[in-house]
């Protein structure tokens, strides 16, 4: 077995816990995940697939030990800094989360925008970012008037523009026809082949079966043993 | 900056209808704040050129000797906030009295003898305060022997100060009520839009967007609302004072004083006061909000 340096590690997680006030959603979870590695978060609904990834932008914060991505621990992160911690991050949710009354271009743009770029690079970059997803045509129209799958590619431009090092997908495929689903899967795969590292929560077994990758199965919060698929 | 500004436009121009309020609201306020000063400065005005001429006439009582009458006049020169007296003989304010009467002199030609009193005009310095001092000064006149009776002035100068002094209570006050409206009102047109956009703004945050480029735009919508009220609030007072003032017959105003419009500098302050009430509601607002 090849010895990793630390510095290989993107994700650390030291006996996390995360409850809330009625029930403990993640326990004891201990698990690390190296750079540029193709990880899928498994399990039936409930078992904290989408606590697990929001732990991870500070979507929440875990109750009990510590994360520690890209080096720095999260628990040492103030409110001032999480913004620069999210932008690690891209992030691909089931329902979007795409802004109606933006257009797809505005969308996508937020992200550089947000991060201060200038003008004529946040024209040039998006506009290449929504060829690599094959929506160079849909620029000025806006999210209601595109179908799930296009909503879909629109989310993944917004979530790789930054180039992050990070790709959390939620059930990326969760709300999608087989044929937009692939469409999804390669482009993940396509993001993956270019250096960022992917995590994707899903109970899609398809996505799993054909996914070669490190699956990570939760149950009732804990993690089962991890196995490796290959297909 | 530009960039945050024209996301401010873009964002005023989606909420039409809901700036327009806002804006007619602070446009209002202004109006009626600073329609008060105008109100005041000219008012002030007024004051300041009767408080010039204020004069106290002390009578002297029948067949006073003309040394004492001298004496009298020292006396009343030495006492204090008292700038200039002048003896007036009785035949000097008869001879007055029918220079004044113009065309009706004749009417004093049947006059057995000259029942005027001597008397001594007693102007003041331009430094007395209100009216009370007037008052005081002319009190102690009074006091003095030899001297039958003052007066100084009608009662309603001494009543328009009064008046004065009350409006300019109730114009501060309502000046700090209308600023709170303004604030008040501007927080809750940001609020509204916040809560019309918590999800917008919810997605920017996880895109790792700041607070500071959430709230920038707002800060900007709230400074312009305010600059945008506050200049029509003001062009319209002057439109109207315009209209009123050339209306109004020139040869009054002259007499005592010119009436005049608020100084550029007051302007100028109640606008940036106006862009104040902008800027703190947003602050207000998304203080509160950005918390959550």
């Amino acid at each position: 077995m090849i010895e990793k340096n630390n510095s290989d590690y993107l994700i650390r997680m030291f006996h996390v816990s995360k409850s809330f006030v009625a029930k403990s959603a993640l326990s004891d979870i201990s698990l690390d995940i190296v750079k540029n590695e193709f990880v899928i978060i498994t399990g039936p609904s409930g078992a904290g697939k989408t606590t697990f990834l929001k732990l991870l932008y500070l979507g929440e914060t875990a109750s009990q030990g510590q994360i520690l991505i890209d080096g720095k621990n999260l628990s040492r992160i103030t409110r001032k800094n999480i913004p620069f911690l999210r932008r690690t991050f891209g992030i691909i949710f089931q329902d979007y989360k795409l802004i109606h009354t933006k257009t797809v271009f505005e969308n996508i743009a937020l992200v550089l925008e947000a991060a201060g770029n200038k003008r004529s690079y946040v024209q040039k970059k998006v506009k290449s970012v929504l060829r690599i997803v094959g929506m160079e045509g849909r620029n000025n129209s806006y999210p209601p008037s595109l179908s799930g799958g296009e909503q879909q590619r629109v989310a993944i431009a917004r979530a790789v523009v930054g180039n992050p090092k990070i790709i959390l997908a939620d059930e990326p495929t969760g709300s999608l026809d087989p044929q937009s689903a692939e469409i999804i899967v390669n482009l993940l795969k396509k993001f993956h082949k270019r250096g960022a590292t992917v995590i994707i929560a899903t109970h899609d077994r398809e996505l799993i079966r054909t996914t070669k990758s490190r699956v990570i199965n939760l149950k009732e919060g804990y993690v089962q043993s991890p196995k490796v698929i290959t297909i | 900056m530009i960039f945050f500004i024209r996301r401010a436009l873009q964002d005023m121009n989606n909420n039409k209808f809901l700036h327009i309020v806002t804006i007619i609201i602070i446009t209002l306020s202004i109006l009626i704040v600073s329609a008060f000063s105008l109100f005041f400065i000219n008012a002030n005005d007024l004051m300041e050129s009767w408080k010039k001429g204020i004069r106290i006439m002390a009578y002297i009582q029948k067949n006073t000797p003309e040394v004492r009458i001298l004496d009298l006049k020292l006396k009343i020169a030495q006492t204090g906030n008292v700038k200039d007296v002048r003896f007036i003989s009785k035949e000097e304010a008869l001879e007055l009295l029918k220079n004044q009467m113009g065309q009706q002199r004749s009417l004093l030609n049947d006059l057995n003898g000259n029942p005027l009193p001597d008397a001594i005009e007693v102007k003041l310095k331009a430094s007395i305060e209100n009216w009370e001092e007037v008052e005081a000064i002319a009190a102690r006149i009074e006091s003095y022997p030899l001297v039958e009776d003052v007066e100084y002035g009608q009662k309603l100068i001494g009543r328009f100060t009064n008046i004065f002094q009350l409006f300019r209570f109730i114009g501060i006050a309502m000046g700090v009520v209308f600023f709170m409206a303004s604030v008040f009102i501007v927080a809750n047109t940001i609020r509204l839009l916040f809560y019309s956009r918590h999800d917008e703004f919810e997605i920017m945050r996880l895109v790792g967007a700041t607070d500071g480029f959430i709230k920038a735009p707002f800060y900007i919508e709230g400074i312009i609302q305010g600059a945008i009220g506050g200049i029509i609030g003001i062009t319209v007072l002057f439109i109207s004072f315009w209209i009123i003032s050339s209306n109004i017959d020139q040869g009054f105003s002259s007499y005592f004083f010119s009436i005049r419009f608020l100084p550029f500098k007051l302007s100028f302050g109640i606008i940036i006061c106006s862009m104040f009430a902008g800027w703190l509601g947003c602050f207000l607002s998304l203080k509160q909000f950005l918390k959550t």
